[in-house]
C-alpha cells in the first residue's frame, strides 16, 4: 500500500513539474508573442513611405527617418567591414595558430568576455580612444564603437568553424606541398565560409539595434549627413530620444522605426540560420 | 636545366616561407588586438575616471548622493540600483529559464522543439530598445493599472517585506525594470541550459528511466547534476546580460537618484545614469564620474562573466574538449 503511494506521489511531483516547464515555455513565447505584437501593430500604423524620404522632424512636424536610416545603414557597414577581417583574423590566429597554447586559450576568454561586455562600456571605451583626443562626436567614433561589438562575434564562429574543419584536409592539403597561408586563405576558409557568414549576419543583426555605444560617439544629427567626420544620425538613437520625448507624433515615428528594425533584425537572423542550414546539409 | 630547376624551386619555398611568417604575424597582431581592446577599455576607463575617483575616493563608491549642481556624485545609488534589478530579473528569469529547458529537451515532442527553440532564441536578438519601448508603453500602464495597486494593497502590509512593496503604483521603478530584465535574459539562459541539457549522455538517461525513474527525477537528479558547473555559467552569463543593460532599463526605471527601500519607486542603475546623462555632463568632474561608474560597471561584470566562463569550461573538460 505504501509503495503504490509513494508511486503516485512521484507521478503526481512529476505531472506539475512538467506541467510547470510548458507553462514556462508558454510564458516566454507569450511574451515573445506580445512585444511583436505591440511593435508590429503600432508600428505598422505609424509606417509609410515618407518614412524612407523625409527627414526627422522638429516636434508637431510631418517628417520621416531617412537620415537616421542612411546614417544606421553607413555606420554599421562600415563597422562591419573593419570588424570582419580583424575578426577572422584574429579567430585564424586562435584556431589554426594557438589551439592548444595558452595565448590561445587566453585570446578566446577575453574575445568571450568582450563578447558579452556591455555594450555602454564599449561606448565610453570609444569616446576615451576617439571622440576626446578627436575633439568631437562623429559618426567615425560611431563606426569604431560598433565594430567592437562585430569583433567578438567574428572571432568567436570563425574559431568554431574552422575548428569543425577536420584535420585531415588540412593535412591531405599540406602534403601537396602548399604554404600554410595558402591553405588557410583556399581551403579552410572555404570551408568555413557559411558558418562565417553566419556569424557576420548575426553580427550586423546585433549592431543595427545598438544603441548605447552610439549615445557618446556618433551623438545624432536631426540633418542628412554623409559626412562621417561630424555628428551622425542613426535609427536606434533616434528612436530612444523620440519615445522618451513627450510628443505623440514623435513616438509614433519611433514605433515606425522599432517595426523597422525588428523586422531587419529578425529576417535577418533567420536568413543567417538558412545559410547555415543550407550548406550543412551536403556537407553531412 | 637541372640547376635552373632546383634554383627556382628553392626561391619558391623561400618565398613561400617568407609569405607563411608574414601571414602568422598578420594573424597574430589581429589576436594580439583582441588582448588590447579589453585590456585598453579597461585601462582607458580608468585613467579618465582618475579625476573622479582622486576627488571622491572610496566615497565615490559609497555615498548616495549625485548631485550634478554641487559637483558631488557618489554611485551607491546606481550601484544598488543595478545589482538590485539584476537579482529581481534572475529570481524570475532562472526558474523560467530551466523550465523551457526541460520543455524543449524532455517534454515537448520533438517536432515542436525546434520551432519554438527558435522563437525563443529570436527573443534574444530583439535589439534591447524595443524592450524599452514596449516596457515603457505598454507594460508600465498595464503594471500601473492592474497590478501594482493590488501589489501595494496586499503586499505592502506584510511584515518585514511590506515596505519593499509599499509605494504610490507609478508604473515605472527597480520592480518594473527588473521585470524587463527578467524577459531579457530569459531567451539568454533557457538557450545555454538547454544546449548542456543535450550534452548529457543518453545512456545516463536510459539508465535512469530504466530503473523506472519518472522524467522528473531523471532531470533533477541525474541531467542537473551532469550539467550543474554549465547551469551555473548559463546563470551567470545571464546575470552579466542584466547587469550591463542598458536602453530596456533606461526607459523604465525613471532615472532618480534618492535612495529608496520601496521597489515600486523609480531608481538608477549604472548603464542607467551614463545613458540619461553623459551627454548633459558640462564639467570634467561630471564626465570623469560618469567614466568611472563605466569603470566600476566593466569590474563587475567582468568578474561574473570570467565566473561563468570558468564554470561553462567545467562541463567541456569533462567531456573532453
Amino acid at each position: 500500500m505504501s509503495a503504490d503511494l509513494l508511486f503516485l506521489k512521484r507521478r503526481i511531483i512529476n505531472a506539475v513539474a512538467l506541467l510547470l516547464s510548458a507553462a514556462a515555455a508558454l510564458l516566454g513565447l507569450f511574451f515573445l508573442g506580445w512585444i511583436l505584437w505591440t511593435t508590429l501593430g503600432k508600428g505598422l500604423e505609424a509606417f509609410n513611405l515618407a518614412l524612407f524620404t523625409q527627414m526627422t522632424p522638429p516636434p508637431g512636424e510631418a517628417g520621416g527617418l531617412a537620415n537616421a536610416l542612411f546614417g544606421s545603414v553607413v555606420m554599421c557597414l562600415f563597422a562591419v567591414a573593419i570588424g570582419t577581417p580583424i575578426g577572422i583574423a584574429a579567430g585564424t590566429f586562435v584556431a589554426e595558430y594557438a589551439n592548444r597554447h595558452w595565448v590561445g586559450a587566453t585570446i578566446r576568454f577575453v574575445n568571450d568576455i568582450l563578447l558579452s561586455a556591455p555594450s555602454i562600456v564599449l561606448g565610453l571605451f570609444v569616446y576615451t580612444l576617439v571622440v576626446k583626443p578627436m575633439g568631437g562626436f562623429s559618426g567615425f567614433a560611431g563606426v569604431i564603437a560598433l565594430a567592437f561589438i562585430v569583433l567578438p562575434v567574428v572571432v568567436r564562429t570563425t574559431d568554431d568553424m574552422l575548428r569543425l574543419v577536420p584535420t585531415q584536409m588540412r593535412e591531405a592539403a599540406l602534403s601537396l606541398g602548399i604554404p600554410q597561408w595558402k591553405v588557410t586563405m583556399q581551403i579552410l576558409y572555404r570551408a568555413a565560409a557559411p558558418g562565417i557568414t553566419t556569424g557576420v549576419l548575426l553580427a550586423l543583426a546585433r549592431i543595427s539595434g545598438e544603441t548605447a555605444p552610439l549615445l557618446f560617439t556618433a551623438l545624432n544629427n536631426q540633418y542628412w549627413s554623409s559626412d562621417l567626420s561630424g555628428p551622425m544620425a542613426s535609427a536606434p538613437v533616434v528612436i530612444f530620444q523620440y519615445a522618451m520625448s513627450p510628443f505623440e507624433d514623435w513616438h509614433a515615428l519611433a514605433w515606425a522605426g522599432a517595426f523597422i528594425l525588428t523586422v531587419f533584425v529578425l529576417v535577418l537572423s533567420l536568413f543567417a540560420r538558412l545559410v547555415l542550414l543550407r550548406k550543412r546539409v551536403p556537407n553531412d | 636545366m637541372q640547376e635552373t630547376l632546383i634554383a627556382a624551386a628553392e626561391r619558391r619555398a623561400v618565398r613561400d616561407a617568407r609569405h607563411d611568417r608574414r601571414f602568422r604575424w598578420m594573424m597574430a597582431g589581429a589576436g594580439l588586438f583582441v588582448l588590447l581592446a579589453l585590456g585598453g577599455a579597461a585601462l582607458s576607463m580608468l585613467w579618465e575616471g582618475r579625476e573622479a575617483f582622486s576627488t571622491f575616493g572610496f566615497g565615490f563608491v559609497t555615498s548616495s548622493t549625485w548631485d550634478a549642481i554641487g559637483q558631488q556624485f557618489g554611485a551607491w545609488v546606481a550601484i544598488r540600483g543595478t545589482l538590485v534589478t539584476a537579482l529581481i530579473a534572475m529570481l524570475i528569469a532562472v526558474p523560467i529559464s530551466f523550465g523551457i529547458a526541460l520543455f524543449l529537451t524532455e517534454v515537448a515532442p520533438t517536432w515542436l522543439r525546434t520551432p519554438i527553440g527558435t522563437a525563443i532564441e529570436l527573443l534574444a536578438g530583439i535589439p534591447s530598445i524595443i524592450y524599452g519601448m514596449w516596457g515603457l508603453f505598454v507594460f508600465v500602464p498595464m503594471l500601473a493599472e492592474h497590478v501594482y495597486p493590488w501589489v501595494d494593497a496586499n503586499l505592502g502590509s506584510w511584515p518585514l517585506v511590506g515596505t519593499l512593496f509599499a509605494g504610490p503604483p507609478l508604473g515605472i521603478g527597480t520592480l518594473t525594470a527588473g521585470l524587463v530584465l527578467a524577459i531579457m535574459v530569459v531567451p539568454f539562459i533557457s538557450s545555454v541550459m538547454r544546449d548542456v541539457f543535450l550534452t548529457v549522455p543518453t545512456r545516463l538517461k536510459e539508465s535512469a528511466y530504466a530503473l523506472g525513474s519518472t522524467r522528473w527525477e531523471v532531470v533533477w537528479d541525474v541531467v542537473l547534476p551532469y550539467t550543474r558547473s554549465a547551469v551555473i555559467g548559463g546563470v551567470f552569463l545571464g546575470l552579466g546580460r542584466a547587469l550591463g543593460e542598458t536602453m530596456a532599463v533606461t526607459f523604465v526605471l525613471g532615472n532618480a537618484h534618492e535612495l529608496s527601500t520601496s521597489l515600486l519607486m523609480p531608481g538608477n542603475s549604472i548603464a542607467a545614469t551614463i545613458a540619461n546623462e553623459f551627454a548633459e555632463a558640462d564639467t570634467d568632474l561630471y564626465r570623469s564620474s560618469l567614466i568611472a561608474l563605466g569603470f566600476l560597471l566593466f569590474v563587475i561584470t567582468f568578474v561574473v562573466l570570467a565566473l561563468a566562463k570558468l564554470m561553462l569550461r567545467q562541463l567541456a573538460k569533462r567531456e573532453g574538449h
